[in-house]
């Protein structure tokens, strides 16, 4: 099965059934990946760029296995250095990659709907790796993988989303997701990270830690994005810890069999207890880092046939 | 030389009334209304088509000085003519802005010598629209400014604002605000609801809106300063509006074409077209600032015809320029209020033409003996699909590209001389 779209901007655009067949395809990788012969040809002669306007290691780096276990050939532009600072513009800098004939054009961007834009220029497949506070797609597929592999079903879940919401991509994407796949979301966090009108989306809204957390099969911890803050959206970082930091003792109004994520990186002792992020019991962080290779894999594979399909047709 | 207009739909705005008859124009005025015409008067035809005063638009933007390749008053005024509007009340927002007697002479001069319409200048409340020192109003007032303002930056310094109204309450002045509570709306480029938290935009509440009218009505009710709101586009600011005109404090209210005809949704995905100041509002808001306008409580819809380049705006959203343009599809975008109930034609009439003549002191926006003859003929059944690229505008920005409007301008006089248009010239009769 091929997407109905060209590119893969966000979650927003996707059905059900593609959902469910883009975990099917990475849950075939991620149990490859850890076999011992992990590359295939599958992406063999494409050329795969992935261009980053905003800093990032640990998504540029899975992207770039992912490529490259796919047999593409893969080139790593961090544009946040580059020719944006000699005032091109972006449309400047896709026309110019897209003149390079990419075949899979990996983009993060620090504006919301700067990957949409961008699309819109370019004669290959997009995929957003995160814009502005918008989506990112591939984050949200990695979580419902890992949710899916440790619960074995990714429906009428309760799923608990906790920590900056406002600014984050991570949430809007996985609200979406999860509300698609009919599980029940709650978003917890103080009222100065919650977006206005958020309520109106098919979810539950809360600043008690205590009372979101309650009966949840999931608890998804947000990163404190400090480089996004203007300021002033919380007194001070222990406060934080002490109302809205998961710790084993909030984890106790969770099920007992709760998991717990984490996007990375982590913050230890702002969002998230150390403790309980290394506790193997409930968290699942490092699994959502294996399964973010597996799922990129799958929606480049993915993105990839439509793009053969097309250029055959 | 005397011109006559046969078997017009007259739209009188200051009657309120939309009946067939004539009417005659000698030396640049409106001679005579229902009366026989001339022999001599070279006779219009209009078969049934609306006649109507010109539009007043408040509030355009020119490129002139500063970004002459955005708009000129040439082009400007090309496109005005085509859309119906016979005088424009610029903006000060040039660059360098329009503060001093010196650059207003010199843009009086650029539109005397390029336009076929009037053009009426504001100029800045404060030098540089810094909002720091008032600017020299009582000469500015002598070259011709017909009101002050900063245009979209609010003075926020409330002792520099409030001295600034206690001066041009001493000239007679009107002054033009922005309500917004600059602390609240920095950095936001949406409404904050449902769509800019879905669209991760950052957002402005509509409170904004209300904190800073009621801010500039506590100023006004202190300083006694003739006051005109650019844009009230919430309904939570129409009870405070509402409040104002009852305490009998000298203030009006206008609302952009934009915010009466579209909603945050159209915006869609990340459609810079749609990014203006302020953002486009909820459905909700929308319906309200209608209803404020039919009831005569918001007085003036105007284009807040703002000129960008394709540079400017093929940006990711919350970097590309806000603004649209507007002249050209001011009449055609009201008309969707006539076409849906909710305006009649004399009420449209009213706020696009009789009310900003009135507030800004200019003789025009009427159908009686006297006044100039600044005409619109038009026809609001004609169907068409806007082309962008068609516009006179130099600036494309228009976020009714594709969009299907219904009524076209048939032909525009400024003074009795045509200035736009053709129309079938028959003579009368003897």
């Amino acid at each position: 099965m091929a997407l109905r779209a060209r590119h893969l901007l966000g979650i927003e655009p996707l059905a059900p059934d593609e959902i469910t067949a883009l975990l099917d395809l990475a849950e075939r990788h991620a149990g490859r990946n850890r076999g011992g012969e992990k590359h295939t040809a599958l992406l063999a002669g494409l050329t795969q760029i992935n261009m980053f306007f905003e800093p990032s290691t640990r998504t540029q780096a899975s992207f770039e296995l992912a490529g490259k276990r796919l047999g593409a050939d893969v080139m790593n532009m961090s544009v946040a250095q580059s020719s944006v600072k000699k005032g091109e513009t972006l449309i400047d800098t896709a026309l110019t990659l897209n003149a390079m004939h990419p075949d899979l054009l990996v983009v993060r961007h620090p504006a919301s709907g700067a990957v949409d834009l961008l699309a819109e220029k370019v004669a290959c497949a997009v995929l957003n790796a995160g814009d502005g506070r918008h989506e990112h797609p591939t984050q949200a597929l990695l979580d419902a993988l890992t949710i899916r592999r440790a619960k074995g079903r990714l429906h009428r879940l309760t799923v608990a989303i906790c920590g900056d919401i406002a600014h984050s991509r991570v949430a809007r994407s996985n609200l979406i997701l999860l509300n698609r796949m009919e599980n029940r979301v709650r978003l917890v966090g103080p009222p100065t990270l919650m977006p206005a009108g958020v309520g109106e989306l098919g979810c539950e809204v809360t600043d008690d830690m205590r009372e979101g957390l309650a009966g949840a099969d999931v608890v998804m911890m947000l990163r404190l994005q400090k480089e996004r803050m203007d300021g002033g959206f919380i007194p001070s970082e222990r406060e934080y810890y002490h109302r809205y930091g998961l710790d084993a003792e909030k984890l106790l109004h969770a099920k007992p069999d709760a998991i717990v994520m984490h996007p990375g990186p982590m913050n230890r002792g702002v969002e998230i207890d150390g403790t309980l992020a290394d506790d193997i019991r409930h968290s699942v962080i490092q699994q959502q880092v294996e399964m973010g290779v597996a799922v990129r894999m799958a929606a480049m594979e993915m993105l990839t046939a439509s793009l053969r399909a097309a250029r055959a047709g | 030389m005397m011109l006559g207009f046969a078997d017009a739909r007259l739209i009188d705005p200051e009657a309120g009334t939309d009946r067939r008859g004539t009417l005659l124009v000698a030396g640049g005025r409106i001679a005579a209304v229902d009366g026989p015409l001339p022999g001599e008067a070279t006779v219009i035809d209009c078969a049934g088509k609306c006649l109507a005063p010109g539009l007043v638009d408040v509030g355009v933007q020119v490129g002139e000085p500063g970004a002459r390749h955005k708009e000129s008053f040439r082009s400007a005024g090309l496109a005005a003519a085509a859309g119906g509007v016979t005088t424009l009340v610029t903006r000060p927002d040039t660059d360098p802005p329009i503060d001093s007697p010196e650059v207003l002479e010199f843009v009086t001069r650029r539109a005397r010598a390029e336009t076929p319409v009037n053009i009426r200048p504001m100029a800045a409340l404060t030098k540089g629209r810094a909002g720091r020192e008032m600017t020299e109003m009582g000469f500015l007032l002598d070259a011709g400014a017909v009101a002050f303002t900063d245009a979209d930056r609010v003075v926020s310094d409330t002792r520099v604002l409030t001295r600034a109204m206690s001066y041009a309450r001493g000239l007679g002045a009107l002054i033009l605000g922005h309500p917004q509570e600059p602390g609240l709306s920095r950095g936001a480029c949406a409404t904050s609801g449902k769509f800019a938290s879905l669209k991760g935009l950052p957002g402005v509440a509509p409170m904004a809106e209300r904190i800073g009218f009621d801010r500039d009505m506590g100023l006004v009710e202190m300083t006694g300063a003739r006051w005109h709101a650019d844009q009230i586009t919430c309904a939570r600011t129409l009870p405070a509006l509402e409040r104002a005109k009852a305490n009998g404090l000298d203030v009006t209210a206008g609302v952009s074409i934009h915010h009466l005809t579209l909603n945050e949704f159209d915006v869609g995905d990340y459609r810079t077209f749609f990014k203006v100041t302020p953002p486009l509002r909820a459905e909700a808001d929308r319906v309200a600032v209608v209803e404020a306008v039919a009831a005569g409580l918001i007085d003036i819809i105007c284009s807040m015809h703002t000129p960008q380049d394709e540079e400017s705006k093929r940006l990711p959203f919350e970097e590309a320029a806000p603004g649209a343009v507007g002249l050209e599809t001011l009449l055609p975008a009201a008309l969707r209020l006539y076409h849906a109930g909710a305006l009649s034609l004399p009420q449209l009439f009213r706020a696009m033409a009789l009310n900003p003549a009135r507030r800004f002191g200019l003789p025009a926006g009427r159908l009686s003996p006297g006044a100039p003859a600044d005409l619109v003929l038009f026809d609001p059944a004609t169907p068409s699909v806007l082309d962008r690229f068609t516009l006179r505008s130099k600036s494309k920005n228009t976020p009714f590209d594709g969009a299907r409007l219904q009524g076209r301008v048939l032909a525009t006089w400024v003074a009795g001389v045509p200035v736009h248009g053709e129309t079938a010239v028959a003579a009368a009769g003897g």
